[in-house]
């Protein structure tokens, strides 16, 4: 999408977003502009708004004022019928994974293929065996529930059923959470392995430092309710912003204070 | 004036309840009636509530008419009624204990489940999950199990009439000593198509209520695994409490000129 001037009209464009819950003013103007095809990781300390700023991008939670445009399109002002077109580009991984218990793990992999695309459920059923084989899961666990695996497995499981209707936008809140490591380290370089192949733009949360940056292209720190930094991932050591030094390297005395009572 | 303030607020508060439920039900309706229609989920749900609730609503029935027959058995002997008893045990289970009785047992049973179930949902995001798999929640987990309770309840009070007619005419048969030829015919002289048309007229409302209110306390859960198990009992007491009071409406419209 190339206008006269040969400006691309951002994936995502956030404008003076704005979202309180009772007293508490958690997204404080928010801006932000993600290009196509490019990573994004937003950083920021428990409690700063993260999830809540990916939810009202998705649609889960409606702003009390600013905008939201995806390919060039307002979405704060949509009806069901408009939201729903928007909400095929979107995939999801959520933090503890949000597999649905009642239905085994290829039915998980294949529920966008079956109740979207309106596949039959046998060659769903291949279809989402192949994508498991992509986040490196045998066929054996298709059949199986997923109470039944590791919580490695079941961020792999839920990486495939956000992958497996072909997303535009990818959304990882908190990937690397709760995992060892090294399976952060694995479900990471899935991460980056799966957007490349869909060619998809990519917006995560995390407050994994060694995660963000083997997953960005640029990093943006949220802290009060605003965007207050943000540059490529290799600028973040030299950012010159006491916030994001302090962050980035887990500091406990720095301008970040805990706030036990927002 | 300090003494009005809490009367205010808890009034607020009650009409506030009525409207978000009100605004639920009708969000709910609609979607049960719009495709796209999810009828694996509805079967499921029909097999879950219907089927799987047949021991508990049998047991509940047989025993139900069993004391029915006992006792007007010991009131009616004096004044030597006890032909009345067929009569009584039939009537009082289509109309009243069959839909109460099974409606309670499967509020505890069902209610309480939905609410665990989708309350849990709520909580771990999965919720959350469906609608970003372009899945309306309130379609693919909510009418289902509406519709599900709707046309389940009246097949499982039709059950629970034959099997507490069926416990009276035992009790009556065997240990009070009727001829069972004549109690059979007794009932099924007295036995009026209203009776039973208004029985399972009220498992319909009963069924649709029960669901309703273990898909609103889950759906609307906060928090955690308290916050599901506040969901859960709040669904089993809400429609208990909804059973009493739509069966007294209704039998209102039914039976009163």
């Amino acid at each position: 999408m190339k206008s006269d001037a040969g400006y691309r009209v951002p994936k995502i464009q956030i404008r003076d977003l704005r979202k309180a819950f009772g007293a508490k003013q958690v997204l404080d103007g928010i801006d932000l502009e993600i290009a196509t095809g490019e990573s994004l990781v937003i950083i920021g300390g428990s409690g700063t708004g993260k999830s809540v700023l990916i939810k009202n991008i998705i649609g889960l939670i409606a702003p009390d004022s600013g905008s939201i445009m995806i390919d060039g399109t307002e979405t704060t002002t949509m009806r069901h019928a408009e939201r729903d077109r928007i909400m095929h580009k979107f995939g999801m991984l959520f933090q503890g994974g949000a597999l649905f218990d009642s239905l085994p793990v290829w039915e998980n992999v294949a529920f966008g293929l079956i109740q979207v695309q309106r596949l039959a459920r046998p060659r769903a059923r291949e279809q989402a065996i192949e994508i498991l084989a992509q986040v490196g899961l045998p066929p054996e666990v298709a059949d199986l529930s997923p109470s039944e695996l590791s919580g490695g497995m079941q961020k792999r499981v839920s990486l495939a059923r956000s992958i497996a209707t072909q997303p535009e936008i990818m959304f990882f809140d908190e990937p690397t959470t709760g995992l060892d490591p090294i399976m952060g380290s694995v479900i990471d370089d899935l991460i980056v392995k799966s957007v490349r192949e869909l060619g998809a733009t990519a917006l995560s949360i995390t407050h994994d430092m060694a995660s963000a940056r083997r997953i960005a292209d640029r990093v943006a720190m949220i802290h009060g309710g605003k965007i207050i930094w943000s540059g490529k991932v290799d600028e973040i050591d030299r950012s010159g912003n006491a916030h994001v030094e302090q962050f980035i390297n887990g500091l406990a005395e720095g301008p970040i204070k805990m706030q036990v009572k927002g | 004036m300090p003494f009005f303030a809490p009367i205010g607020r808890s009034t607020i508060a009650f009409f506030t309840i009525i409207g978000r439920v009100a605004l639920f039900t009708l969000y709910s309706v609609s979607h049960c009636v719009r495709p796209p229609f999810f009828p694996r989920q509805i079967g499921r749900q029909m097999l879950e509530i219907g089927f799987y609730s047949l021991p508990v609503v049998g047991l509940t029935a047989i025993f139900t008419g069993m004391v029915l027959a006992l006792q007007s058995f010991t009131g009616f002997s004096r004044f030597s009624a006890e032909s009345a008893i067929p009569n009584i045990v039939v009537v009082s289970i289509t109309r009243e204990l069959g839909p109460v009785l099974a409606g309670l047992m499967v509020a505890g049973r069902v209610s309480a489940a939905i609410a665990a179930e989708i309350g849990t949902m709520r909580v771990t995001e999965q919720i959350d999950a469906l609608t970003t798999l372009s899945t309306n929640p309130y379609k693919y987990l909510i009418a289902p199990r509406l519709i599900a309770g709707l046309f389940m309840l009246p097949l499982l009070v039709l059950v629970a009439d034959i099997i507490g007619v069926l416990g009276g005419f035992v009790v009556s048969v065997f240990t009070l000593g009727f001829n069972p030829t004549t109690y059979l015919k007794n009932t099924w002289d007295f036995m009026q198509v209203m009776d039973v048309v208004s029985g399972l007229v009220k498992a319909a409302v009963f069924g649709f209520l029960l669901t309703l209110m273990g898909c609103y306390h889950g759906y609307n859960s906060r928090g955690g695994a308290q916050g599901v198990g506040q969901a859960t009992t709040n669904a089993v007491v809400s429609a208990s409490i909804l059973i009493f009071l739509s069966n007294y409406i209704v039998t209102t419209l039914f039976f009163t000129q």
